[in-house]
């Protein structure tokens, strides 16, 4: 972090991982903060610092495609500079913000200030994704071309996705013309009312209202069936269940422009994580069974999903330590 | 053997034989409430704090009687007026109660788990007066204590219980309880009131009434929560009245000598006709009386005094 940018370092010993170039022992050497040689033994030229990562994986920085950073809105929670240096922490150099602060980043004044305080914070590339709607209510168009011109890479109401059909076609008709890929959270909002966990045995044990995997399948496949009608890009955010991963896999195998990301939690854990009411499962999409984590895993095997992204998500700690149906989702 | 517990949560992790334990220990009080002078000193010197987050008349005034009879000293805490709208937490405010020390806090709370949540958090005995659509054990339990004295075995004993188990913790409770202690449990009411994979728990799932009446010994019928029509759970009181209330012509369809049971507040002319719940078949009343037996039972186990 406190590096110079100008030193020059060599990394030893290390193993280096860099998909389809390098994976295995290799020394890497850094300068004026660029990558200048990746190779067995290299040199360390005169003033060097060498960094020894004997024993250690030496990996490109990490992108995050989707994080929740609660700047400006929810500051308690988590500011710009704390979320960029969690990511940093993290081996995550660069990440996209979703647009759920208060206010919704549903205009250039908000993405230029978090492009601002990012630029201020100096760690992470922070890229914002500004919303789909005004406020993110599903209504009304947000200016998406203004919002591109600012700097956002993507558009979203997550959390709070379009339930209007044709919204969301005009959504993705009016995206292509600034080459922003769609990114939907796909939850039909009526079937998921009042859950909190993933509908199934153990809801039914816990007594807790859940949220049926058809409540995201039904909407993955409006989703695709508006991307075949518009020919826009459309990214699916963290994929839950099996049925979502068969209808994106079906989906690309008919040249629908569509991506898909799942997140570590949906292929490590299942809805069991809630037992004992522990709210640090509480997350939406819920944690599903284990049918779905498998298909998770096939999926990533496959490449029907193109990346992991975290859902970064945090909360003050008191209010995870509420009632399971009152504690907020998120999963840090 | 002894009761181990420290609280009393849930049914689902009991095993049968502790069920038993504590239906034989209410016996002993059961007596108390029959005589003259209904009071014991099991309980002198302990404090007992009813902490009610929903309005309750039934069990938060058995839980007193019960309480009182054993001698103990007894506050009534309904939070819903107070703190609660200063924005207090659950955890705040029954760390504040236990403050004052109290033994024994009873919580019925509409969020499933909050007992759980508030027995992480205090050093209390915990007894759960119902969480959500979770749990309710102590209802279970005087359900099995009223089964248990007129039908005296449960093994093989056929229990129908009907109407909106989704979003009953009394049905919950007695599913774990009858099950564990060897009957047989159906469930009987439209797909729309019924949880996702309730026939893992070990009953039978039945879509008409008529159908699963069928040679039971056993009728509970489950409270219709009248606010819960035009939540599509079913179209009309009146149709769901005529497709699965309780009417003398149905219960002969039941065992002769069957028995018809209710948690109460009954809604008659919808769930139950009142020629029904007036019955002989009808131990609705039996299972009020029992109920203050039994959390008596219960809070003797868990004082720490058995």
């Amino acid at each position: 972090m406190n590096q110079s940018p100008n030193q020059t370092i060599l990394i030893t010993g290390g193993t280096v991982v860099d998909p389809g170039r390098v994976n295995g022992p290799a020394d890497v050497l850094i300068d004026g903060g660029k990558i200048t040689a990746v190779g067995p033994k290299l040199k360390a030229p005169a003033g060097a610092k060498v960094v020894d990562a004997t024993g250690r994986a030496v990996l490109p920085g990490f992108i995050d495609l989707h994080v929740h950073f609660r700047e400006p809105g929810f500051e308690y929670k988590e500011t710009i500079q704390s979320g960029a240096a969690a990511a940093v922490a993290g081996g995550f150099t660069s990440v996209c913000c979703m647009p759920n602060t208060s206010p919704v980043n549903d205009n250039q004044s908000i993405t230029e200030f978090i492009l601002d305080k990012a630029r201020a914070a100096g760690t992470a590339n922070v890229f914002p994704i500004g919303a789909i709607t005004k406020g993110s209510e599903g209504k009304e168009l947000a200016e998406i071309g203004d919002l591109r011109r600012a700097g956002c890479v993507a558009i979203s109401d997550d959390g709070l996705p379009v339930m209007n059909s044709l919204v969301m076609r005009r959504a993705m008709e009016y995206a292509i013309a600034f080459d922003v890929p769609v990114v939907d959270h796909c939850e039909d909002l009526h079937l998921s009312e009042g859950g909190c966990m993933n509908e199934g045995l153990v809801s039914t044990q816990l007594g807790l209202p859940g949220v049926p995997a058809a409540a995201e399948d039904v909407m993955v496949a409006r989703n695709l069936a508006l991307a075949e009608l518009t020919g826009a890009r459309l990214h699916l955010a963290h994929l839950s269940t099996a049925g979502s991963v068969r209808m994106v896999r079906d989906a690309k195998a008919r040249g629908i422009k569509v991506t898909a990301e799942a997140c570590p939690h949906h292929f490590m854990l299942t809805e069991e994580a809630c037992c004992g009411y522990n709210t640090h499962a509480k997350m939406n999409p819920p944690l599903r069974t284990w049918a779905d984590v498998q298909a998770i895993k096939e999926g990533l095997r496959d490449g029907t999903i193109d990346v992991i992204a975290t859902d970064h998500a945090p909360h003050a700690m008191q209010e995870k330590q509420q009632e399971f149906a009152a504690a907020p989702n998120g999963i840090v | 053997m002894s009761f181990k517990h420290k609280h009393l949560l849930s049914i689902a992790p009991l095993s049968a034989e502790e069920i038993m334990l504590m239906l034989e220990t209410s016996d002993s009080f059961k007596e108390v409430s029959g005589r003259e002078i209904k009071k014991v000193p099991a309980l002198r010197g302990k404090t007992v704090v009813n902490l009610f987050f929903e309005p309750s008349t039934r069990t938060r005034t058995s839980f007193e009687l019960a309480a009182k009879r054993l001698s103990a000293d007894v506050i009534n805490f309904s939070p819903s007026s107070s703190s609660v709208v200063k924005g207090e937490t659950l955890l705040d405010t029954a760390r504040n109660i236990e403050a004052m020390q109290a033994d024994i806090i009873v919580l019925r709370h509409p969020a499933a788990g909050a007992a759980d949540t508030l027995a992480r958090g205090v050093k209390s005995s915990v007894i759960n007066a119902g969480d959500g659509w979770h749990e309710h054990p102590t209802q279970a339990l005087l359900d099995l204590y009223t089964l248990r004295d007129k039908k005296r075995d449960f093994k093989g004993l056929r229990v129908a219980i009907v109407g909106d188990v989704a979003h009953s913790r009394v049905a919950r409770s007695n599913i774990h309880a009858l099950t564990k202690v060897g009957a047989e449990v159906r469930v009987v009411g439209p797909r729309t009131m019924m949880p996702c994979g309730i026939e893992r728990l070990g009953v039978r799932l039945y879509d008409k009434l008529d159908e699963g009446l069928r040679g039971v010994d056993v009728i509970m019928m489950l409270r219709l929560q009248l606010e819960r029509q035009g939540r599509a759970l079913f179209p009309t009181i009146r149709e769901y009245s005529c497709l699965y209330g309780l009417t003398a012509e149905r219960l002969k369809l039941a065992e002769p000598g069957a028995l018809v049971m209710h948690p109460g507040p009954i809604n008659r002319g919808v769930e139950i006709a009142p020629d029904v719940a007036d019955s002989l078949s009808s131990v609705i009343l039996d299972q009020v009386t029992n109920g203050v037996a039994v959390r008596m039972g219960i809070l003797y186990l868990l004082s720490g005094a058995a």
